[in-house]
């Protein structure tokens, strides 16, 4: 063996001959960038903890996707699955790690496992205890929809402007879902820009609040609710998928399956399932879909116009939501004679549980012995049921 | 371009058909949660008249002789009498207490509560 021209053929081979002899022709120069990105995702995700558990996933998954000579993704084969020339065994038989890792967000199954666990995390007895918090959840959608209408007159089709809309549900799962069904190619920006902005919400949704509430309305402290019943609990998911489901069949898989969370987490009997889908199944499925739509962010589809628009549009879509939640929140305070704190219509962008912390807090600088968190927690959880119909409208006019 | 035939991946949307489609969605958004509303509004009720009619029942089927010999039941060991609640619900006085309790490290019989009161 001639150690020279084995020398020659590792360099050859290697990413640094790739980035160096194809920096200009072959966007070896888009591939630094796109590695300096996922470099300010991991300082975001570690220094700043902006929804660590996913930013981490999702930085490595843009950075193994760039490193040129990797070939963990391919987004030629995903174009070549889209237009229906081949199947997912040829994905499976030809792609690498990360393309079977994406298989799982193509056919949805990562973003409804995410809600299951969602669904075993959350309990839904403030809303039960004050239904009228639905209200709020459905005010709070708001920026899906104008955001909808913005990136229609900026240009995007309709699939890619209710994939950009659907940012302002303040919900990954939804948005990754409803991304990768109708604009599969938008998905790394929009999913970036959802979880930064719902890490931001602390500093986003504050000055809307000050701006649009007065601070007698802000301390404005109501009344302790009711004590749902056990049995209450427990009838809640199975009705709310019977309705929800039979208004917009589209929203099954999301619905079903947070419903079903919930359901494991309520009944009393299936305790050890409902720790698997808090802790172990969320947690496994998070590396995989984190890493898996991080793969997306090729330089090809990263570095556009289109990513800055869907930056500003995602910001704008959370504005209007919270935008929208304050000001039927407004409304049921003055309807309810002062009963209610408008404050908790911002919690309706989901986000749970950061939006109704963020409300708990701004009520609390208000009047300190003010605490909204349980009475936020409503409209925050009705928000997730909220986002996910927005989401099941916009996949059944623009599906496939 | 009626709006059932706006699905198509390389057709730009009209303005109109944009407009319309984002008010319908909020309108069904809207549709959706009011409908759930009512029915957990109507759920609720319907557990709240049940949880009525049973705790109706439940004093009847006492015997008054045991209701009275509960209150004059003597107070447990250590106890230091009531506690006096100014605008304070009894769950969160009872929440107060054991967080007291906590913090000090004792346990929750050998402290003395003489009121609790809410500051404004």
């Amino acid at each position: 063996m001639n150690i020279g021209e084995t020398l020659l053929k590792l360099w050859n081979e290697s990413g640094f001959n790739a980035i160096i002899s194809g920096f200009l022709a072959d966007g070896g120069w888009k591939s630094l960038v796109m590695i300096a990105i996922a470099c300010v995702m991991f300082y975001l995700g570690i220094v700043k903890k902006f929804e660590p558990l996913l930013m981490v996933g999702l930085a490595a998954g843009c950075l193994l996707t760039n490193l040129p000579g990797a070939n963990l993704y391919h987004s030629e084969l995903w174009t070549a699955f889209m237009a229906g020339e081949i199947g997912f065994g040829d994905i499976l038989h030809d792609g690498g790690l990360l393309d079977i890792f994406y298989i799982g967000v193509k056919t949805g199954v990562y973003p409804c496992l995410i809600f299951l666990g969602v669904g075993a995390m959350t309990d839904f007895g403030p809303l039960l205890s004050n239904p009228k918090s639905l209200l709020l959840g459905a005010a709070a959608q708001m920026g899906v929809f104008l955001a909808f209408f913005g990136a229609t007159l900026l240009g995007f089709t309709g699939p890619e402007a209710a994939s950009i809309g659907i940012i302002g549900g303040a919900d990954g799962p939804t948005a990754i879902l409803t991304t990768s069904r109708l604009a599969p190619q938008l998905l790394g920006p929009i999913a970036i820009a959802a979880y930064t902005y719902m890490a931001l919400i602390p500093l986003i949704q504050p000055p809307f609040m000050k701006l649009l509430t007065t601070k007698k309305e802000r301390a404005i402290k109501m009344e302790q609710t009711r004590t749902v019943s056990k049995t209450e609990k427990i009838v809640f998911p199975i009705v709310v998928t019977i309705f929800v489901v039979l208004l917009l069949p589209d929203t099954a898989a999301l619905i079903g399956c947070l419903m079903l969370g919930n359901l494991l987490k309520e009944c009393g009997v299936t305790d050890r399932l409902s720790d698997t889908a808090q802790n172990a199944l969320m947690n496994i499925v998070t590396i995989l879909l984190s890493l898996s739509v991080g793969a997306t962010m090729v330089a090809e589809n990263f570095l556009a116009l289109e990513t800055f628009y869907i930056i500003v549009l995602g910001v704008v879509a959370f504005i209007l939501s919270t935008v929208g939640g304050l000001l039927v929140g407004k409304l049921m305070c003055w309807l309810s004679g002062g009963k209610i704190n408008p404050l908790i219509g911002a919690a309706g962008v989901s986000a749970v549980p950061m939006a109704a912390r963020v409300a708990n807090t701004e009520g609390q600088k208000a009047n300190p012995a003010n605490f909204l968190l349980m009475h936020a927690m409503g409209p925050n959880v009705a928000g997730v049921i909220g986002s996910a119909i927005a989401a099941g409208f916009l996949l059944k006019v623009f599906g496939a | 371009m009626p709006l059932l035939t706006i699905p198509g991946e390389e057709a730009g949307l009209q303005v109109m058909d944009s407009l319309i489609t984002a008010v319908l969605g909020y309108a069904v958004v809207f549709f959706g949660l009011v409908l759930l509303m009512v029915v957990v509004t109507m759920i609720g009720k319907i557990f709240a008249a049940k949880a009525a009619k049973a705790a109706d029942k439940a004093p009847a089927e006492e015997p008054v002789t045991e209701v009275k010999e509960e209150t004059d039941a003597p107070t447990a060991p250590g106890s230091a009498g009531d506690v006096k609640l100014h605008n304070v619900e009894p769950k969160i006085a009872a929440m107060l207490m054991a967080i007291v309790a906590d913090k000090m490290q004792k346990p929750i019989n050998e402290l003395r509560f003489i009121s609790i009161k809410e500051v404004e």
